[in-house]
């Protein structure tokens, strides 16, 4: 968007599409991901504006091409290593020990 | 036998097999949460039964929480002219945990009719309701309920009479809004319980109108 006025998730007024019916059920790690943002701002990690400004400053491009959730996780995530919960590098080596335990969402939980 | 199973391979620790949405290939994103919490975890920061404890009540959210808010309101005035003076704090009397969020109740009457939107992002009372439908974080839902908002109850199944009032209330973070529906007609004798049945999700963002009895 290059209208100064606003920004790209300001959307309300602009023109656009029929609205998609379409839902689905959450996911558990959607779910979870929903907790955990519930959960690190009680713990006073960050606040919903931490979280939404995480989540403007993504852009359009993220906003069209990642799912409600994955965009939260990432917001989730940024907010918490700059509360410094956790580092980046351990984020990075938790990830790999993960990856490296299975294929699948079920078969990697520890 | 809970190993009696074929395909081991599909098995949880449990012995039970997963479920489907569990069955994909593992994302990015996926292995993101999982370190995430997994770290939290580590760090003393949360255990296992708070994380699970948050989804299990987000998961007892649901619109018929809302739906006995409304139907308190269709019979018994003294709450209803409450829950308009002050959402968070009716909804708060009825056992619901609202948080900090300030809950506001606009009512559809004869001659008005409410429709909530948020169109910076998602805000929702989801305190009350449950987690939005997905329709409602859409591009089209959020850019098009302020521009052409007769259009869209049109694709939801409502056509407004052309000389009713149209209110579009906007949440933010702090303000999210519930309607309040109109009570049907020929609805004179029914109980509490009955007419929270006509209350559907739909009626209280808006898009849709209670059941007819």
């Amino acid at each position: 968007m290059d209208d100064p006025q606003h920004r790209w998730h300001d959307m309300g007024g602009e023109a656009a599409g029929p609205v998609p019916m379409d839902g689905h059920d959450f996911a558990i790690w959607e779910k979870r991901v929903d907790a955990l943002v519930i959960l690190g701002q009680q713990r006073g990690h960050f606040t919903v504006d931490g979280l939404r400004r995480a989540l403007e400053d993504m852009g359009e491009q993220a906003f069209e091409s990642m799912t409600y959730y994955e965009r939260w996780v990432a917001a989730l995530n940024q907010n918490l290593i700059e509360a410094g919960v956790y580092t980046l590098e351990e984020l990075g080596t938790k990830m790999e020990e993960i990856k490296a335990r299975g294929d699948t969402y079920g078969a990697v939980q520890s | 036998m809970p190993h009696d199973h074929h395909d081991h391979d599909h098995l949880s620790p449990s012995g039970h097999p997963y479920r489907k949405d569990n069955d994909g290939a593992l994302t990015y994103w996926q292995t993101m949460e999982i370190a995430i919490r997994e770290l939290m975890v580590e760090k003393g920061e949360l255990t296992p039964a708070q994380i699970q404890a948050q989804i299990d009540a987000m998961d007892d959210r649901s619109p018929a929480n809302g739906a006995a808010v409304v139907a308190r309101a269709w019979t018994d005035p003294d709450f209803k002219t409450r829950l308009l003076d002050n959402g968070s704090d009716a909804a708060r009397e009825m056992g619901f945990d609202i948080g900090p969020m300030h809950l506001v109740a606009v009512e559809n009457t004869a001659d008005t009719h409410n429709l909530i939107v948020c169109t910076l992002c998602s805000c929702y009372p989801r305190n009350l309701l449950g987690l939005p439908p997905d329709w409602y974080k859409t591009r089209e839902y959020r850019s098009r309920a302020v521009r052409e908002p007769r259009a869209v109850l049109r694709e939801f199944g409502v056509d407004l009479p052309a000389n009713t009032t149209l209110r579009v209330h906007d949440s933010t973070a702090d303000m999210r809004y519930i309607v309040l529906p109109a009570r049907p007609d020929g609805t004179e004798d029914m109980t509490t319980e009955q007419l929270a049945d006509l209350v559907t999700r739909d009626s209280m963002i808006g898009t849709g109108l209670p059941k007819a009895p």
